[in-house]
């Protein structure tokens, strides 16, 4: 019996998502009183491999083949799955980003596991096996009971943290024998280095309320000294004001910094669907009822205009800059 | 080639949800439901496929698995555009059912290209697109901000970290669509509310399959800290707040 946890890599590295779902696993295998074994595909060398036993990982499982070189849905399924067979696990740990939602679902019908997507914390109990997860768009929280033998969870960034449990961990590459993807990449559109807005532990956010896409300097400025990224609301984005790729919400990316700092959003249901897992929201805008302030733990009511300069200002003082 | 959209019917996205029996059921009193805002866009998006001629797309079909209460939702569906419906008389609890339902209509229908959403707004699963696809045994490709046919072949623009991939699949296969997929929902004209009634639901009993999730509980999310205010003339302030209180600055 085992926890299976798949580490996905970023050419050939890990990040802090990695380690918050090895770390969770562990805790679910200690709850299950068996061991965590971490599963990484693709070129990842022994040193980064080694890294996930500082959180648990007792095995770390290494598989590198060309037919997994692309992302393709049917081959990381029946990779995944094999694994998972081989080594009894009971549980398996995926991460709820663009990966995890392509194949956690193949992979609950290949496996006949139930699944339970965006989990919120460790099993609530084992047997049955319950876990609380989001629903209606964070409008509540469910309370789930997983009834198959084999159960797949996935998991939020940002919503574990990172506990080490340094154990001598072995790495044992791993050959899976696999038909050539079906899925062809035709061609690659990457920005190399910039920090994603779903890892940023800081996220500094634009609305309407920031009335033309001339007035961002001082938005982008104070995220660049916190070391955060920028967000929008859907309107801005639609507008194209900013890029489609900051659009937060229901219907843009969902994401759970550290602190969010919303400057002239109005807090619409829609808006706060991708940033109610925030720790932390700070609300600036000049209407003292927007529904943002609802939500926030720290405000301003103010003129965004005037407000964002005295707060970069604020920042460079106290980073020295 | 022939489309199929998968529809889910949801509480429209204002709803503050509340719950009843002992916070074990939804309180759908009240509830306003409308098609989850994903499959509108993907039904959108077929649509425009089909209107543009060249592409090849003979038909719009939607399924949904639900009970008769949730046709409002199909004939809305129909009102957009879409050619006939099909709804699978279930209760839709559980994913791996509701996907399992699917799968049959696919085999019996045979459709070349399937949308469906990264995520209903109601339990947000992302589920039932990859298991589909899973039970079908045919590629699914997740995460689908734009999606063109060309010469016949269905080519994806595809969200990964970072950025895109444009990829291409043999067809039969399952798009789970998101964000970009279409501007704006198409709205049903005064002609589609006509014609929507006279459009085919067909019907089907659902296959037995083994139900694998049950939603025992509801809460709600706890109220967060009151929003401590700082004057506008000193924001200085909130920068010594978030450093002391938060230590995240
Ligand atoms: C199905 C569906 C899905 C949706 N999905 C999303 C989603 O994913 N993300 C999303 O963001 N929205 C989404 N929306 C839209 C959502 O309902 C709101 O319309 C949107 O969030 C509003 O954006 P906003 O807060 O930027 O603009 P507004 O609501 O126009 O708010 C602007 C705010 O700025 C304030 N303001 C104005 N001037 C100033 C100033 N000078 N200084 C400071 N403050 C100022 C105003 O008081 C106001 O509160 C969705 C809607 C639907 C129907």
């Amino acid at each position: 019996m085992s926890v299976l946890v798949y580490t996905e890599n970023w050419d050939g590295k890990f990040k802090k998502l990695s380690f918050e779902l090895v770390s969770y696993a562990t805790r679910v295998a200690e709850m299950l009183n068996t061991s965590c074994i971490a599963l990484s595909i693709g070129n990842v060398d022994d040193a980064e491999l080694k890294k996930l036993g500082s959180y648990g990982a007792q095995k770390i499982l290494s598989v590198n083949s060309d037919n997994l070189k692309v992302f393709d849905t049917q081959n990381y399924t029946e990779a995944i799955a094999q694994v998972a067979k081989n080594n009894d696990a009971k549980v398996v740990v995926i991460s709820n980003n663009n990966v995890g939602k392509a194949v956690a679902p193949r992979l609950s019908v290949k496996l006949k596991a139930a699944l339970a997507a965006g989990v919120n914390g460790l099993p609530l109990s084992t047997n049955p096996f319950t876990v609380r997860k989001r629903a209606f768009s964070g409008g509540a929280i469910a309370h789930v009971v997983l009834k198959t033998d084999v159960k797949i969870v996935t998991l939020p960034q940002n919503s574990v943290d990172v506990t080490e449990t340094p154990v001598n961990a072995e790495v044992e590459k791993i050959s899976i024998s696999l038909p050539e993807p079906k899925t062809v990449v035709k061609d690659v559109q990457k920005q190399a280095g910039k920090l994603l807005l779903t890892d940023a532990e800081i996220v500094v956010s634009g609305g309407r309320g920031m009335k033309s896409p001339d007035n961002w300097g001082p938005l982008v400025e104070l995220a660049e000294l916190l070391g955060g990224a920028t967000a929008c609301s859907r309107p801005v984005s639609d507008e194209g004001w900013r890029p489609s790729e900051e659009h937060t919400g229901q219907t843009g990316k969902i994401i759970a910094p550290n602190l969010y700092i919303a400057v002239g959003i109005s807090g619409a249901t829609q808006h706060i669907a991708g940033v109610s897992g925030s720790k932390y929201i700070v609300a600036i805008n000049n209407d003292k009822s927007a529904p943002i302030f609802e939500v926030a733990q720290y405000g301003i009511v103010g003129d965004a205009q005037k407000v964002l300069p005295k707060l970069v200002e604020a920042v460079r003082e106290i980073k020295g800059k | 080639m022939k489309i199929l959209v998968c529809i889910s019917n949801v509480p429209d996205t204002t709803t503050k949800v509340k719950f009843t029996e002992g916070d074990s059921k939804l309180d759908t009193n009240g509830i306003q439901w409308v098609i989850n805002p994903w499959d509108e866009l993907s039904l959108t998006r077929a649509l425009e496929l089909k209107d543009d001629g060249n592409t090849g797309v003979k038909s719009v079909s939607v399924a949904h698995v639900g009970l008769s209460s949730s046709e409002p939702t199909i004939r809305k569906a129909l009102a957009i555009g879409a050619d006939d419906a099909i709804r699978v008389n279930a209760d839709s609890s559980d994913a791996y059912f509701v996907a399992a339902q699917l799968a049959e209509v696919v085999r019996k229908e045979q459709f070349d290209l399937i949308l469906c959403g990264i995520e209903s707004s109601d339990y947000n699963g992302s589920s039932v697109g990859g298991m589909l696809a899973e039970f079908l045994g045919i590629p699914s490709i997740s995460a689908v901000s734009n999606l063109k046919i060309e010469n016949g072949q269905v080519v994806i623009t595809r969200e990964v970290d970072g950025g895109k991939e444009v990829v291409t699949t043999p067809t039969p296969l399952v798009a789970v669509v998101q964000k970009g997929i279409a501007k704006e929902p198409r709205i049903a004209a005064m002609r589609g509310i006509m014609t929507a009634r006279t459009k085919p639901i067909k019907l089907y009993e659902p296959v037995p399959v083994e139900i694998m999730t049950e939603y025992v509980k509801y809460e709600l999310p706890k109220p967060r800290a009151a929003c401590k205010f700082v004057d506008a003339e000193n924001p200085k302030q909130l920068i010594e707040l978030l450093q002391t209180e938060t230590k995240l600055i």
